[in-house]
């Protein structure tokens, strides 16, 4: 109750704050030359504020405080402490809370971090920052208060989804808000340096540092719900092409391709009105993002909050902040084409420009995919859904001339350039595509498709490799992430080529026989836990070889709310997952029966890991600190 | 005649051109062939021409309606007006329960029959989809 109080009221003063700070930016910004120092202090004490509201609301969930609508909504007084903790986001609420704070804490954090660079710019930065910020808090505390108070105080919460409770998806919204978050700091100073005109490659340098940092935590982020849904959703995959996943990759396509153009830009000022929408850009599907699936328009796998009200308000923020910064881009900036005339066709700029409009290509057809059934339901009322070969078809094609680029580009240099090393590149070539042809000889249908792709991937690997031992790379981040790129396509193929699954309902004592394996479902399990009781289905894998494997999955009945989960059993290891998991029909005896052995699904965790690396390196990197 | 960088830069924004069309139509013929449809069981029933194209059908599940033996699950989707048999060899999802909601994926055999490739169910207690909520009317 008295933590719902201070938590409202911190969020109310830190809306204060906001607009103070948009009055003294404004005055400061007319007429200074030294930033103002009670603007610090201001920020300071608006990022405070969120911390205790924020806090709060932790706290009101630790001691399951019910007469708060979102923490009765949210959590049980049997929840373990740390979904009780985490539960403090994973909901509508909460959420919005927490992009508050990273909102304010990056601000912060500009604010102290930004050195040598114009004090209006940073002024500017601020007040666009701020603009944001206000819409948040507005839209927080008018349609989504997480300090509502409830009366007569429940006795018992109506706990949290059990599908959220689980260590990988309660880690999963803060990193991912990271990511998403540090776009508006691009966002605000992109915005800011147009209309000073300043977009210059020490500008770049200095972004470049918020790019890579969003970059790494929207990769982490995405990662992390990945491997949730793989063993939580208990379909053995880990893509879906969901709407809820496909919001996340957008900004991600984004901001990967602002990232390779902020380089072009650093070293080139050339492309800048390009890095100047792909800022606007990245930011603005980060919102759509939160819209889609805070609004509950779109209907998936994890639909949460389902409120027009906030829907309505998100949109017209969206807009109205898509407005701001077209008009303040096609009224400021100042393309200058004099660098452009001297753009070789062979060099790293133009295979860099290539890839980008590919991964803006993809970028589309994700998007396509991801609005047009809202549209035609809006429009006709037809109800559709777009299915993951919608995503295949358009997209595995191109990857192969992206993955070529990829190969080539890194090896050429800035300007103009001849390749280097003609002999070995091609040995490598023909390395990749018989060793494809090897792998793939035994395949009747895409048999085409699967070499050339199998081919391209091989390629950038064994180079991306060989660059390694003989120290050729002219960056070693850029080397690490694209050989995690190489190693990510490579396990993805031969995991959707080479994975065999087996679907069967069996009773407790039955065998399932194929030729190849044989399931034995020797014995059920019953356990009793705090907030579920489970059911541990015991089973025997026997292959060819008649080795035996004890794979034991578990079904979870959760008391409050009342849902079953099912918990997968993975065995890994370096070469492949076993996957089995159990479904029960309710008052039926057969047990239904997924088990999956899936080749190189370990790697696809690791190579996106090493894909972050990458990134997490280049951030590190003393000599860009100029 | 026109120099080289301007005959250069007219064959770029051909070659631009043509690339952006030629994507377009892809984009628009691929979502042509792989947009699946939702249908609810009465729709079904007015249908004039069964289609070979994948759709959805939604629904709850009929109360006893779920048969279930080694390799196949079968059971009944109605909207409370009509009704439709399904059959389906696969995974189910947790939440596939008689009298709940559920959503199937597959191919017509005729209109009242119905084989499923995919089941999606609900994800929460609380949560209809939307399409099934709309195919069970007030109910």
């Amino acid at each position: 109750m008295l933590y719902s109080v201070i938590g409202h009221y911190s969020l109310i003063l830190g809306l204060c704050f906001g607009l103070i700070l948009v009055y003294l930016s404004i005055k400061n910004f007319q007429n200074s030359k030294i930033l103002n120092s009670k603007i610090l202090s201001f920020t300071f004490l608006q990022f405070f504020f969120v911390v205790i509201s924020f806090l709060c609301l932790v706290l009101s969930f630790i001691l399951s405080d019910f007469s708060n609508e979102t923490v009765f909504n949210n959590s049980h007084s049997t929840n373990p402490l740390l979904y009780k903790i985490t539960g403090t986001w994973g909901n509508h609420e909460g959420s919005l809370l927490l992009w508050l704070f990273v909102l304010t804490l990056f601000i912060l954090i500009f604010l102290i971090k930004t050195k040598n660079q114009p004090i209006r710019y940073k002024i500017l930065t601020l007040i666009f920052q701020q603009i944001i910020i206000i819409g948040f808090f507005v839209f927080l505390i008018k349609t989504s208060n997480p300090f509502n108070y409830l009366y007569p105080i429940p006795k018992e919460g109506l706990g949290l989804n059990p599908i959220l409770q689980d260590p990988a998806l309660a880690i999963h919204p803060p990193i991912l808000y990271l990511g998403y978050v540090g776009s508006s700091i691009i966002f605000s100073s992109a915005l800011a340096a147009t209309t000073l005109n300043m977009v210059s490659k020490k500008w770049a340098s200095h972004v470049k540092k918020w790019v890579l940092i969003s970059w790494f935590f929207l990769t982490i982020g995405i990662l992390l719900g990945s491997i949730w849904a793989y063993y939580e959703l208990g379909w053995g995959g880990f893509w879906f092409w969901d709407p809820v996943e496909n919001v996340s990759l957008m900004p991600w396509l984004a901001l990967t391709t602002l990232l390779h153009c902020i380089l072009v830009l650093e070293k080139r000022l050339i492309l800048t009105s390009w890095v100047i929408i792909l800022s606007i850009s990245t930011f603005t599907l980060s919102m759509c993002g939160t819209f889609l699936v805070r609004s509950g328009i779109l209907n998936s796998v994890h639909t949460f909050a389902n409120d027009p009200e906030r829907g309505l308000f998100i949109l017209i923020f969206l807009f109205s902040l898509i407005f701001i910064s077209l008009f303040i881009f096609f009224f400021f900036h100042k393309t200058n084409n004099n660098n452009l005339s001297n753009l070789f066709w062979l060099s790293k700029e133009t295979s860099i420009v290539i890839n980008n409009w590919f991964m803006m290509y993809f970028l589309s057809v994700v998007l396509i995919g991801t609005i047009y059934p809202i549209f035609l339901d809006v429009l006709s009322a037809q109800k559709i859904s777009v299915g993951p070969p919608f995503y295949h078809k358009l997209i595995i094609p191109f990857l192969i001339p992206f993955l070529l680029f990829m190969t080539i580009g890194p090896k050429l240099k800035w300007i103009k350039s001849n390749l280097d090393d003609k002999i070995y590149l091609i040995t490598l070539l023909i390395t990749s595509i018989l060793l494809s042809l090897l792998i793939v000889k035994n395949f009747d249908s895409g048999f085409l498709i699967n070499t050339i792709l199998i081919s391209s991937a091989f390629y950038l690997f064994f180079i991306t490799l060989r660059d390694f031992f003989t120290k050729k790379y002219t960056n070693i981040s850029q080397n690490i992430a694209h050989f995690g790129f190489s190693l990510l396509i490579l396990s993805i193929l031969f995991n959707n080529l080479f994975s065999t699954e087996i679907i069967t309902n069996l009773k407790v004592g039955q065998t399932f026989e194929s030729s190849k394996t044989k399931i034995i479902f020797e014995s059920i399990d019953q356990k009793k836990e705090k907030n579920y009781k489970s059911i541990i289905g015991n089973f025997s894998i026997q292959n060819l070889q008649g080795k035996l494997e004890n794979l034991s999955p578990e079904l979870r009945i959760y008391n409050q709310p009342n849902i079953v989960t099912s918990e997968a059993d993975i065995k890994t290891t370096f070469i492949s997952d076993k996957f089995i998991v159990i479904n029960l029909v309710p008052n039926q005896d057969y047990f239904n029966v997924r088990y999956q052995v899936k080749p190189f699904m370990l790697w696809i965790w690791l190579s996106v890991v090493l894909i972050s690396v990458g990134g997490l390196m280049s951030f590190f990197r003393k000599e860009y600190e100029k | 005649m026109y120099g080289r960088k301007v005959k250069l830069r007219f064959f770029f924004v051909v070659l631009v051109l043509t690339a952006l069309i030629l994507t377009v139509f892809l984009v628009l013929k691929t979502l042509e062939e792989n947009v699946v449809y939702f249908q609810s069981p009465s729709e079904i029933k007015t249908l004039s021409e069964l289609s070979e194209k994948k759709i959805r059908i939604g629904g709850m599940v009929k109360k006893n309606s779920i048969l279930i033996t080694v390799n196949e699950i079968k059971f009944i989707i109605t909207d409370f007006k009509n009704e439709i048999n399904v059959s389906y060899t696969g995974a189910v999802p947790n939440l596939f329960e008689e009298e709940k909601g559920v959503v199937a994926e597959g191919f017509l055999k005729d209109r009242n029959f119905f084989s499923a490739i995919k089941i999606l169910a609900k994800h929460d207690e609380n949560y209809m989809p939307p399409e099934v909520k709309a195919a069970l009317g007030d109910k």
